[in-house]
């Protein structure tokens, strides 16, 4: 392998592993081997080779193919011949959509991307944006034209008639995320391919930060919720059967000791009974933070067979009992966060959150829930729009509970920042920095009670 | 045992099994680079099928260790035969202790497991490793083990050592999470629903006698229920029953009716049937 080669494959494992992709060197080595044994003639099978040496599971995928793209791509430089004009593209555009030509589709990308995408003109101002060539494309107002186009041919009549507006808004969307990964090629060309793999490739579903998730974000990042939860639940499932075995009963053994004149023989372990322990939910529901605690919920739902009773309370500045909408297996992830605001009744007469307010309310209406089996999580960002954050209901609530904590969304940089009292509230409880699905899954497998 | 991708490929493809260029590249490698293949993904997309063509199309035998809870190491690896060697004992009776001893832990009284009969054989050999996920994480030690040496220690008898490497394939539905241990030893596939066109290959296959028009309508009903983000999506192996389904009722083409009818082929759960029914117009479901 020449070293050219070698320096590009490091280079392209180092672009993997600062995404957060464990990958040894082990695996570095097999690469090359699969790499060899391959060629580097088709990129197709260059690209699932190095996949399946290199990964280790199915969610680092979508990385790994943006990094492989910037590294291994399939063309360099522009594309040969003038670039069409802006209806010309469309035209072709049209046609290629409704064949279904993915070569035609990808040749159409690169075209579009170096007629329409280029912007400035003095070195170090200039570069190819993917933003501006689809606004200028405007691939998603051909639908109805690619429809007539098919139904015109007759090549669809019948039952399948109804999904094929779906189906060329799926391609569409094909065909705008390979725009963007043209765009990012070409930049990559031009601004050194290490930095834009460094800033340019989007995380992996576990690593977006909650509160900057898009909506197919955190649509990608829901599904996330059950593998974790199935994750989390054989590992408190493991602990709780090892913590149950593995401490002796002395009285019990000594006791048993007298048939054999005082030897202790036999040692007797100690039963436990098994306890389930109880799981008190606040989470703030305001705008702001509406997708961490949407994903929150979502993986407490999940966990629900592991406590004997959990209790989830939403605010905004009101505070109102949520778990009845929370029904296990009955809940439809999608509408969570919508429905519970749509019924519990969570404002007064303001729209923004009042930690303080919700607190006390929470203390007077529902203080009972509260008992010393119970571990209470708080989920916000303790942004308390300047109002009194009253600390000594969430002491009281601390008293009360075996455990208090407060998991915040926002980084630990940012706590006390402007109108936040995240500092405060630390004082009398543990709080801990929980930026993504990453975090919240190692953090709730070390919280939940055993 | 293969030459290249595209023999990969033609060689499954003659044994039934049609597979993307992703599963053809990592079968090859996995031969050529001599590591265990470990097969992800949903569940009905083909990973035991695959094991299996590899198995036929490279004319190897097949030895499976079907994973489950509570499976261990005399179930995976091997046991000694206690009835025999009892009989054994009993059956010689002028001999010395340490006679017997040694003879009744020799080879005639050992009775392999998968595991041990895979690293054991001169034949080519398949071995599969079926459902990871579902046995426990001291099996998983196990595997280590015999998956990065291809060895196995019978305290007894000593180390054995394969003289011929099987083509070893695990898979997972990923109820659990493997160690990375485990993972850092092979490589890694993860099989998905196949592109639409290679799904119509695949229906017109397994299903002899379905028109184009209707495999086609077929492939595209299941691409848009998939997309629906339902609990359970429809996997390869419901888009073979559900064409057999509709060769079986002798629909020709799909309407409204008869895909109603028979949507209780495809989809598992009441709420998907009635969110599939609403999305695809399917009126009074």
């Amino acid at each position: 392998m020449s070293a050219e080669v070698a320096d590009r494959l490091v280079g392209f494992v180092a672009a993997l592993r600062a995404h957060g992709l464990r990958v040894g060197t082990g695996e570095t080595v097999d690469a090359a081997e699969a790499a060899a044994a391959l060629g580097f003639a088709d990129r197709g099978l260059l690209r699932e080779g190095l996949a399946a040496t290199l990964l280790h599971s199915t969610d680092q995928r979508r990385v790994f193919d943006t990094v492989f793209d910037l590294y291994f791509p399939h063309g360099v430089g522009a594309p040969q011949g003038e670039p069409g004009d802006r209806d010309d593209l469309r035209d072709r555009l049209a046609a290629a959509l409704a064949a279904g030509d993915e070569t035609m589709l990808a040749r159409l990308a690169i075209e579009a991307v170096d007629g329409l995408g280029g912007y400035g003109s003095s070195p170090g101002a200039d570069g190819w944006s993917s933003y501006q060539t689809l606004e200028r494309l405007r691939p998603q107002t051909l639908l109805a034209r690619v429809r007539d186009d098919i139904r015109a041919r007759g090549g669809d009549v019948g039952f399948t008639d109804r999904l094929l507006e779906d189906e060329i808004r799926r391609r569409i969307e094909a065909f705008r995320a390979r725009v963007a990964g043209e765009a990012r090629r070409r930049v990559a060309e031009r601004r050194g391919r290490d930095e834009i793999a460094r800033r340019a490739v989007a995380p992996t579903a576990d690593r977006v930060d909650f509160l900057y998730a898009g909506k197919d974000r955190l649509a990608e990042l829901r599904r996330t919720v059950q593998p974790l939860a199935r994750k989390l639940a054989t590992r408190m499932a493991a602990r709780r059967r090892r913590a149950s075995r593995g401490t002796i009963d002395l009285r019990r053994t000594l006791r048993g000791s007298l048939s054999t004149g005082g030897v202790p023989m036999r040692p007797v372990l100690r039963r436990r009974r098994p306890a389930r322990p109880e799981l008190v939910l606040l989470c703030d529901v305001s705008g702001s933070v509406s997708g961490f605690s949407d994903f929150t919920m979502l993986l407490v739902q999940a966990l629900h067979d592991q406590f004997s009773k959990v209790r989830v309370f939403a605010f905004v500045n009101r505070i109102d009992e949520v778990t009845g909408l929370l029904e296990h297996g009955a809940a439809d992830p999608e509408g969570l966060g919508a429905r519970i605001r749509a019924e519990a009744n969570l404002t007064g007469y303001h729209g923004s959150s009042d930690y303080g307010v919700a607190l006390g309310e929470f203390g007077q209406r529902y203080g009972a829930a509260v008992g010393p089996r119970t571990t209470v999580f708080v989920l916000g960002d303790a942004r308390t729009n300047m109002s009194d954050p009253n600390l000594a209901a969430l002491r009281q609530i601390a008293e009360q509970a075996r455990h208090v904590h407060w998991l915040n969304p926002e980084p630990r940089s940012l706590w006390g920042t402007g109108d936040s009292a995240a500092p405060e509230y630390a004082q009398s409880v543990a709080m801990h920095e929980c930026r993504n699905a990453h975090q919240l899954g190692a953090l709730v497998g070390r919280l939940l009670p055993v | 045992m293969f030459t290249s991708v595209d023999d990969v490929s033609a060689r499954l493809a003659e044994s039934g099994y049609l597979a993307s260029p992703a599963v053809a590249t990592t079968v090859f490698l996995a031969d050529r680079l001599g590591k265990p293949l470990l097969v992800e993904g949903p569940a009905g997309v083909g990973k035991t099928e695959l094991a299996k063509a590899v198995a036929e199309v490279a004319g190897a035998r097949l030895v499976r260790l079907q994973c489950y809870e509570g499976v261990d190491e005399s179930r995976a690896l091997y046991e000694w035969n206690h009835a025999k060697q009892l009989l054994r004992i009993s059956a010689g009776r002028d001999e010395t202790w340490d006679e017997t001893r040694t003879d009744i832990f020799s080879e005639e009284f050992l009775l392999p497991r998968p595991l041990l009969t895979a690293i054991r054989g001169d034949e080519p050999t398949v071995l599969l490793i079926d459902e990871t996920d579902k046995a426990d994480v001291e099996v998983e030690g196990l595997l280590l083990e015999v998956l990065s040496d291809f060895q196995v220690t019978v305290p007894e008898l000593g180390t054995i050592t394969a003289t011929r490497r099987p083509f070893v394939v695990l898979t997972s539905n990923a109820s659990r999470e493997l160690s990375e241990a485990l993972r850092r030893r092979c490589l890694f596939l993860h099989i998905d629903f196949p592109e639409e066109e290679l799904e119509r290959r695949i229906v017109r296959l397994k299903v002899p006698g379905i028109e184009a028009a209707l495999a086609e309508s077929v492939v595209r009903v299941i691409g848009a229920l998939r997309a629906m983000d339902l609990r359970k999506a429809p996997s390869v192996a419901e888009t073979i029953d559900w064409a057999r389904t509709l060769l079986a009722l002798g629909a020709t083409t799909l309407d409204a009716n008869v895909v109603r009818e028979s949507l209780g082929v495809i989809l598992k759960h009441q709420d998907d049937i009635l969110k599939a029914g609403a999305k695809l117009d399917l009126d009074a479901v």
